[in-house]
């Protein structure tokens, strides 16, 4: 096991607040990462550091042995690692299929194939993703006028349309119906496992996140509190408090 | 299908036969055309991209000079020929004057599409409003330059030799290179938006921060976008030089409150961000245009801005939009009855 994101001592403030202090940790390929902390404790600000979102104050990020820190939003995404958003982002005005289509990987894209259409192939491969996020009845309707949790299933497929080495999640079960969470739960852990993404995943669903992650960051006050496999984190009393407020 | 061919048959020998049947109205007609040609380029952007550029003309105004330019350099000294404002005499063959022209639209083309390319780079980092203000600058600023540039003229502009031959077979000429250049940007179009190029524009306009988290190279598209645009907008310039005979930069090549505004009006209303919306547009603007400016004398600008406010308050999404609602099944777009309201199923 070899890590694919490596987090060396990042820091990122706004202004006069402090969202993330030398924060340190890696995540391993094949592996389901998770970050959790309280609300405001730097989680999201983290991943916009690692996805290029942002400019970083200090320290470095490396995504498979790259130096990343410095390279813009597209560039990181084209290398393989991708993000999805807390506030899911589609493509509105377009049928659930172009959404997918629209995401084929750019990378391996000339400027000549733009002027190509795709063909049965690319369709074939959309709504079997679809199908695989349970979306496939709904795939000709407009990507606005499905419900929050749908989008979300949809903003999944798209990722996994985009055929990422690494995919960040930020908070992939927020505003989804109760009973499709465990549908979720196993189509990400399939995901990880048919076809080998590596997940790093913000949830604040406890349930969630200890049955699926193999490893658990904690980030309390824009700091790394603790780190463990589910049952040391659930057992920390540093994490505990911090979740209750303590300090 | 058969119901469609009949109807694109239709328009091409109305296009065809146009000048024809209505001699006297040559140079109007010639005019829709232009507006079709400027109405759809800028919804490439406008529409299909969500870049809403108040900078378009300065492609248009360009194409003219670089046209204007190309054709007297075949010949003559552009600085002398400018220099004696209209006094010296300067003869153009046949051959000299339609070697200018092809080329000149040639050239006023490419070089718009090079200019496009370098006004994006900086204004594309600009967003919405931003944007549209940004690129309405570089087209004041532009006009002010030609206008205080000696060599192409000045403020006096540039005068062009007349069409050689009977004038009335100039307009038909003029007529129909509009239409040419109108035709095939259509055509071009209705391909391009088919392709994984329209879908990259239109996930641009959708969300362009998603966009660039997917890896899409979203600066590429714009330039590209934009340059495809400006190439056709400085061929259209270019046949407006020879059309117009003489041009001055502020009032007829760089006219931004003119046709930099009703391209603009002409894509809302027919409907931006559709194929035929900018077509319709420029059609219905402009005969309202001509109305307007014949018996409504004095009040044509009030009737005007009373056409732009309706437009977009009461029809966001132009007539073709209105009519994609009412009937969708003329576009092959699944009726509105058929949109699930969007509950969760297992």
């Amino acid at each position: 096991m070899s890590a694919i994101i490596e987090v060396d001592n990042v820091s990122k403030s706004f202004g006069g607040v402090v969202a993330n202090t030398g924060i340190s940790l890696s995540v391993e390929r094949g592996t389901i990462t998770g970050l959790i902390g309280p609300n405001g404790s730097g989680k999201t600000t983290l991943f916009n550091s690692i996805v290029g979102y942002h400019p970083i104050d200090s320290g470095s990020i490396f995504f498979e042995g790259r130096e990343i820190s410095t390279l813009p939003v597209q560039k990181i995404a084209r290398l393989g690692l991708l993000r999805t958003f807390q506030q899911t982002r589609i493509y509105g005005q377009m049928t659930g299929v172009d959404n997918m289509l629209i995401s084929l990987p750019h990378r391996k894209m000339g400027f000549a194939d733009a002027f190509g259409r795709n063909g049965p192939e690319e369709y074939e491969r959309a709504e079997a993703l679809l199908e695989f996020v349970g979306l496939y009845q709904k795939r000709f309707l407009r990507a606005g006028s499905l419900s929050f949790g749908q989008q979300k299933l949809l903003e999944f497929a798209m990722a996994l349309m985009n055929e990422p080495t690494s995919l960040l999640l930020d908070e992939p079960t927020a505003g989804i119906n109760p009973t499709l969470i465990n549908g979720l739960i196993d189509r990400l852990q399939r995901a990880n496992a048919e076809f080998g993404i590596t997940l790093f995943v913000i949830e604040h669903n406890m349930r969630v996140i200890m049955n699926m992650a193999d490893h658990i960051y904690c980030l309390a006050h824009g700091q790394l509190l603790a780190q463990g496999s589910p049952a040391d984190i659930q057992s920390d009393q540093r994490v505990i408090d911090a979740y209750l407020g303590a300090h | 299908m058969a119901k469609r061919a009949v109807f694109y048959l239709a328009l091409i020998v109305f296009m065809l036969a146009a000048p024809f049947v209505f001699p006297v109205f040559k140079t109007q007609l010639a005019t829709v055309w232009l507006m079709i040609i400027v109405a759809l380029t800028w919804d490439m952007t406008g529409g299909q991209m969500g870049y809403n550029s108040l900078g378009n003309i300065t492609f248009y105004g360009t194409g003219m000079y670089v046209a204007a330019v190309v054709t007297i350099a075949l010949v003559y000294d552009v600085g002398e020929y400018t220099g004696s404002s209209g006094g010296g005499i300067y003869e153009f063959t046949d051959g000299q004057y339609f070697a200018g022209m092809f080329l000149g639209m040639l050239v006023a083309g490419l070089f718009c599409s090079l200019i496009a390319i370098v006004i994006g780079y900086i204004t594309f980092g600009l967003r919405g409003p931003y944007f549209a203000i940004g690129t309405l600058g570089v087209a004041i600023a532009a006009g002010e330059l030609v206008s205080n540039w000696e060599w192409v003229g000045g403020g006096q502009g540039i005068a062009l030799p007349v069409y050689p031959g009977d004038l009335e077979d100039g307009k038909v000429l003029f007529y129909f290179l509009f239409a040419g250049t109108g035709v095939v940007l259509f055509l071009f179009l209705k391909w391009l938006y088919t392709t994984r190029f329209g879908a990259a524009i239109n996930a641009i306009r959708d969300d362009e921060e998603k966009a660039e988290a997917m890896g899409i190279h979203t600066l590429q598209y714009k330039l590209a976008t934009w340059a495809m645009a400006a190439f056709f907008v400085g061929i259209a310039g270019a046949i407006s030089a020879f059309q117009l005979i003489h041009f001055e930069p502020l009032e007829s090549a760089y006219q931004t409150i003119n046709l930099g505004i009703f391209m603009v009006v002409c894509a809302l209303l027919g409907g931006k961000g559709t194929l035929w919306g900018p077509v319709v547009g420029a059609i219905l603007f402009h005969v309202f245009k001509e109305v307007t400016w014949n018996y409504l004398l004095g009040w044509q600008w009030v009737a005007l801005g009373a056409l732009i406010v309706a437009t977009v308050v009461y029809f966001e999404g132009g007539v073709v939009g209105w009519l994609m609602e009412r009937k969708p099944h003329w576009f092959n777009l699944p009726a509105k009855a058929d949109e699930a309201t969007g509950e969760d199923q297992p």
